[in-house]
């Protein structure tokens, strides 16, 4: 590779600090959207600059080649539903890592060729090269798993079978020894089966992750492409990709420590806890154990007559595409004089902030969303909870009960209203897999049905009272 | 100083600026955070377009399959990014946007 001219070298160091101006824009809110752009538009300049001083071949396959990419990326992320964020940002973190780890294949094959005629390849670089194919491909299968059960086409449930953690550990194993190989000798299949390697232990890592987990797995999974992108660039020695790569990979791996601890679960937990065996999964199933229900009319005057009322948003209500319903019905409590707020809860959705992203989008004022710590007080002097499609998160089995997957994460401390009333579509049990003693509870009450048409009755009635 | 420390040099800063900079987040901005932080890392697209450029053959194949996927996260990435951030962004009571 030739020697970068200094003027690449000074834009490259520009666009680095780019990339450290987005993030610290993406974490506050009213420098959010600037910072994603000012991201944007250092990634380009970025990848511009190469067209300039590397003297490449094959340009117009190139930007074709660009050209394809682009335009799946933007519609993929056009059309996605809000609903399905989750699933998207981990597809494309997948093929990230899979771009890392055919980069690093490709130049694996180029010091091959070195080696026979010098044998003088930086053992360093080999070691990075390895570590690109490796964590790459893993980051790519382990993403393509996650999207799945994020998807449901599979069960969203942790997966394991007898031989998994022998499994894993050998072909952990393999993967050092041929690790190993590559660098006392560049060869290209070696590479190649450690790339396989890493694909077989990107699955078997995701599989035995439940699905209420899979958000954190898909930020350990982002963190693990950045720092792949990150080796990449000191394979290739180019700055700008080792600093953006070890920005994303160091600021991922802390934003995974973050969300794991909102949701009071350690992350060697989240992704071994179903191999130890420590944790009792509910049979999934509806339970026929007797509950209290009502119908839209009756849920209507208990909130038409309540003084304070607080909504609890879960996935349900995104999936059922009832925030703009739910909306509206808050604002007829509102007038009628009744004091209604949202309690978000951290994980609520399917990734933290998932849930303000869904109720922004239904225009919900930012004033009425409160967050967990900030409202769980104020349950105690509340007439009537109404959950919409939640259930995890407002399950009181995290607080009680050691056994279950949610023991030890915050909840919503709604077991403490006078009154609760449960939205559902059925008595399945939320997606953590486990069941909810506060549905039997004698001040619960439930109203089943589609949440979206549920709302829409109760909407009708609260009008009519 | 040896160019390998170098490199050692710019990674560990990175990762202490890495943490830094975003140490103060709220948890509202989580998914978008994560989300534009998987855009950043779509930059492989330069080592891909690197790779693609001095690539024949087979070689070559494979390297433009990895601009079509760097391209695919870098693009898609900062699109989605901004389409969840944009609804952070409404003017209070505005227009509303369908």
């Amino acid at each position: 590779m030739e020697a970068m001219p200094t003027w690449a070298e000074l834009v490259f160091l520009l666009c680095a600090v780019g990339f450290i101006l987005a993030l610290k824009g993406l974490s506050g809110p009213r420098t959010a959207r600037v910072g994603n752009l000012v991201g944007a538009g250092a990634a380009v300049v970025a990848c511009v600059v190469p067209f300039f001083y590397a003297d490449l071949d094959h340009v117009v396959p190139i930007l074709l080649a660009v050209a394809v990419g682009t335009a799946i990326g933007a519609v993929g992320a056009q059309r996605v539903q809000m609903t399905q964020m989750p699933q998207m940002v981990a597809l494309f973190n997948g093929v990230g890592g899979g771009a890392a780890a055919l980069v690093a294949l490709l130049e694996l094959k180029d010091f091959a060729a070195v080696a026979d005629l010098v044998s003088d390849v930086d053992a360093a670089y080999l070691v990075a090269t390895g570590f690109t194919i490796l964590v790459g491909a893993v980051s790519f299968s382990g993403s393509v798993v996650t999207f799945a059960k994020l998807q449901e086409l599979m069960t969203s449930r942790p997966v394991v079978f007898p031989g998994l953690p022998v499994a894993f550990g050998g072909g952990f194993l393999a993967a050092l020894v041929l690790a190993g190989l590559i660098v006392s000798e560049p060869v290209v299949w070696a590479g190649v089966v450690l790339a396989l390697l890493g694909l077989a232990l990107g699955v078997l890592l995701v599989l035995p992750v439940g699905g209420a987990d899979v958000p954190i797995v898909i930020s350990l999974l982002n963190a693990f492409t950045g720092l792949t992108v990150a080796a990449g660039g000191y394979v290739l020695q180019n700055t700008v990709l080792l600093v953006a790569g070890t920005l994303v990979g160091a600021s991922g791996t802390f934003l995974t420590l973050l969300m794991a601890g909102a949701m009071g679960r350690s992350v060697s937990n989240i992704l071994f806890g179903a191999l130890k065996g420590g944790s009792t999964l509910g049979s999934g199933e509806a339970s026929d154990r007797p509950v209290r229900s009502a119908s839209p009319e009756d849920v209507a005057i208990l909130l038409a007559y309540a003084e304070k009322v607080i909504v609890v948003p879960g996935y349900g209500l995104a999936v059922a595409q009832a925030q703009h319903t739910l909306r509206e019905l808050v604002e007829v409590l509102g007038e009628r004089g009744t004091e209604v707020d949202y309690a978000i809860h951290p994980v609520a959705g399917r990734m933290p902030g998932h849930m303000n992203v869904l109720l922004a989008e239904a225009q919900v004022p930012y004033e009425q969303l409160k967050e967990m710590d900030e409202i769980n007080g104020e349950f105690r002097q509340t007439d009537v909870v109404l959950v919409v499609g939640a259930n995890d998160v407002v399950n009181p089995a995290a607080r009680t009960t050691p056994s279950a997957p949610i023991y030890g994460m915050p909840i919503l401390d709604v077991d403490e209203a006078r009154q609760v009333v449960f939205l559902k579509r059925s008595m399945r049990p939320g997606f953590a897999g486990i069941e909810n003693e506060l549905l039997f509870e004698p001040q619960t009450t439930l109203l089943f049905g589609d949440a979206k048409d549920s709302l829409g009755k109760l909407l009708a009635a609260v009008k009519g009272l | 100083m040896n160019n390998d420390v170098t490199w050692l040099t710019y990674f560990v800063l990175s990762v202490f600026v890495g943490i830094e900079v975003i140490s103060k987040v709220s948890s509202t901005l989580h998914t978008p955070l994560m989300s534009g932080a998987n855009a950043i890392h779509g930059i492989i697209l330069l080592g891909a377009i690197l790779v693609a450029g001095h690539a024949d053959g087979f070689a070559l194949a494979i390297a433009l399959l990895a601009v079509v996927l760097a391209t695919v996260n870098m693009v898609g990435g900062f699109v989605v990014t901004d389409r969840m951030l944009q609804m952070f962004t409404r003017k209070p009571r505005g227009k509303v946007k369908p």
